[in-house]
């Protein structure tokens, strides 16, 4: 009973912030929706015993993510509403709509076919207690996990990289910098 | 044995009346504490600067807090034009909230040690001195510290206005930057401990001074842990978040009444509970020798008194320590406290890990010097290479 009711509200509120992440016109609301979700999601790993997940998805996500979206959004200026008519290909409405339907699709046909209970399943640390939990999540994520998880780590690293390499200056402004602090 | 024993054989009515009043104790206790606090800060600092400080409301100015905060309430609340209604408001009940949360995991007394774990004896029900025992423990306050930010960016943003903005911005810098320093540093204690309980932590260090983890992790990860916490509090040194010469009062400047007063509280309420997690983490909770057998009260009493002795460092920094400027801010984050903790980190599990399977002393550490020496040395000649690189491109131009 308990359980049942835990799963609606998370899933209302999971399902409220993201149809504002959506429909919000300020992207700062936009971001805040996201965190809602995001805790939506946390109760729902506790609702499923998996308190570690729920944990480091609050500290994550929410901590640490959505704070560089926002972040970026306040350096950058840009926490106004936009005007969606400029600088959009001809056919990407058309092309979300047919994504969007296919993956809901999807979606529905994959919880049909399945069969299993939505709620009550239970995690990988099920019944275990908290350390358990975070020993038999560590001990799949560096057994049979552990090629995803190398690549994925190297992956972000490349990203890292590629992210400084692209925000270096140009040679000309960095050239432009060094004769300024020469002038001086 | 995981969890608080007070629920294991099911919940009734008086399991929830103990619930209740453990909630309204610490909820209370913080407030009061807090006002102390505020008061104690003061007072000291008067006293560190050759003032007198409040002395007129109450004896020893003792009601000061409680007077402003009285004031705070009756004054008007301004919302500036440019403010976004919704997220203005919201910003400061962020900050006290989770303020108050964190505070839940701490273990306030009961005594460790000598066979009993660290439960007492209410109406006949054995419990945990401490709101709430999750089994993510520590997680939850490093979840609710992370959280916090987005009061104190929020609030900058929202008030449409540049000063609070750019504070907003410093203290979310800030924040990040640091956090990853006193997680990795709470990440030792957990090894040590190998749990993620704060009860059972504390549990751990039972069995005298030289079981503290401040002693048996090395005084490093302590003192990391103070100087990340001091940034992640934005006390001084590290307040540049709220830096008056520049910045007029910082992310709260366009708050007033009862909304800056949340702030104010919530920023007081993470001086305590920060000083009680040190306190659990690395002095062993409420650990201490006990008197007359009074096993219910003198963990309290000196679990308060540590906690006491934190608080007196926090207001020492303040008056004895100048800013420092932001490079050097996130220079001592970024290439100094991180490192530091990493390889503390690697080096703490390493010895975890030998004692553990019982591998040859030397072999083990001939290994990671020589895998550390050659990491080092890569990593030298990888700064030289990058260096050069960027001194030829210089020329080059």
């Amino acid at each position: 009973m308990v359980d049942t009711l835990v799963f609606i509200v998370a899933a209302a509120i999971c399902l409220t912030g993201a149809l504002g992440v959506i429909l919000a016109r300020n992207p700062v609301h936009s971001a805040l929706m996201l965190v809602m979700t995001l805790f939506g999601i946390a109760v729902l790993f506790v609702a499923q015993e998996a308190h570690f997940l729920a944990a480091v998805q609050v500290i994550v996500y929410a901590g640490a993510i959505v704070v560089l979206f926002l972040f970026v959004i306040m350096l950058l200026g840009v926490d106004r509403a936009q005007n969606l008519e400029l600088s959009i290909l001809p056919i990407q409405r058309w092309a979300a709509l047919v994504f969007a339907t296919g993956s809901l699709i999807l979606l529905v046909g994959l919880i049909m076919v399945v069969n299993e209970p939505v709620t009550g399943a239970e995690a990988m640390g099920g019944a275990a207690s908290g350390d358990e939990n975070v020993r038999l999540l560590a001990r799949s994520l560096f057994s049979d996990y552990v090629y995803a998880f190398e690549l994925t780590s190297l992956l972000l690293v490349i990203a890292v990289i590629g992210a400084v390499v692209l925000a270096r200056k140009p040679k000309e402004i960095q050239g432009a910098v060094v004769e300024e602090l020469g002038d001086n | 044995m995981t969890g608080d024993p007070l629920y294991i054989d099911g919940v009734d009515l008086t399991d929830l009346g103990i619930m209740a009043v453990k909630v309204l104790v610490a909820f209370t206790f913080l407030l009061v504490a807090t006002m102390f606090m505020v008061w104690f800060e003061r007072k000291l600092i008067s006293d560190m600067q050759n003032r007198i400080g409040p002395n007129v409301a109450g004896p020893w100015g003792l009601l000061q807090t409680f007077a402003d905060g009285v004031k705070f309430f009756f004054k008007e609340d301004l919302r500036p034009e440019n403010a976004d209604p919704l997220v203005f408001r919201l910003a400061p009940y962020i900050s006290a909230v989770t303020a108050f949360l964190s505070f839940a995991v701490v273990p306030i007394g009961g005594s460790f040690g000598g066979g009993s774990s660290g439960t007492v004896t209410i109406f006949g029900r054995e419990t945990f001195l401490q709101v709430a025992d999750p089994p993510i423990g520590i997680l939850l306050l490093l979840a609710m510290s992370s959280i916090a930010v987005y009061g104190v960016m929020l609030a900058g943003w929202a008030s449409g206005s540049k000063y609070p903005l750019i504070g907003s911005v410093r203290a979310s810098a800030q924040a990040i930057s640091y956090e990853a320093a006193l997680g990795m540093a709470t990440v030792v204690v957990v090894i040590l401990a190998g749990t993620l309980s704060t009860h059972g932590i504390v549990a751990a260090q039972s069995g005298g001074f030289s079981r503290w983890f401040l002693v048996s992790s090395g005084i490093v990860p302590f003192i990391v842990f103070l100087i990340a916490a001091t940034a992640e509090l934005n006390r001084p040194p590290f307040d540049l978040v709220e830096a008056e010469q520049e910045l007029v009062g910082g992310f709260h400047t366009e708050y007033s009444s009862i909304r800056f007063a949340l702030f104010f509280l919530a920023e007081f309420m993470n001086v305590i509970t920060m000083s009680a997690i040190m306190v659990t983490l690395f002095f062993g909770g409420p650990a201490g020798p006990i008197f007359f057998g009074m096993t219910w009260f003198w963990p309290t009493v000196w679990f308060l008194l540590k906690v006491l002795a934190f608080l007196f460092v926090f207001v020492w920094f303040r008056a004895t320590l100048p800013r420092l400027r932001y490079d050097q801010l996130m220079h001592l984050g970024w290439k100094l406290l991180i490192p530091l903790i990493l390889f503390w980190l690697m080096f703490i599990s390493l010895k975890e890990l030998r004692a553990t399977h019982d591998w040859n002393w030397l072999a083990t550490y001939g290994a990671a010097f020589i895998a550390l020496a050659v990491g080092a040395s890569l990593l030298i000649a990888g700064l030289r290479a990058g260096d050069r690189a960027y001194q030829k491109e210089l020329e080059d131009v």
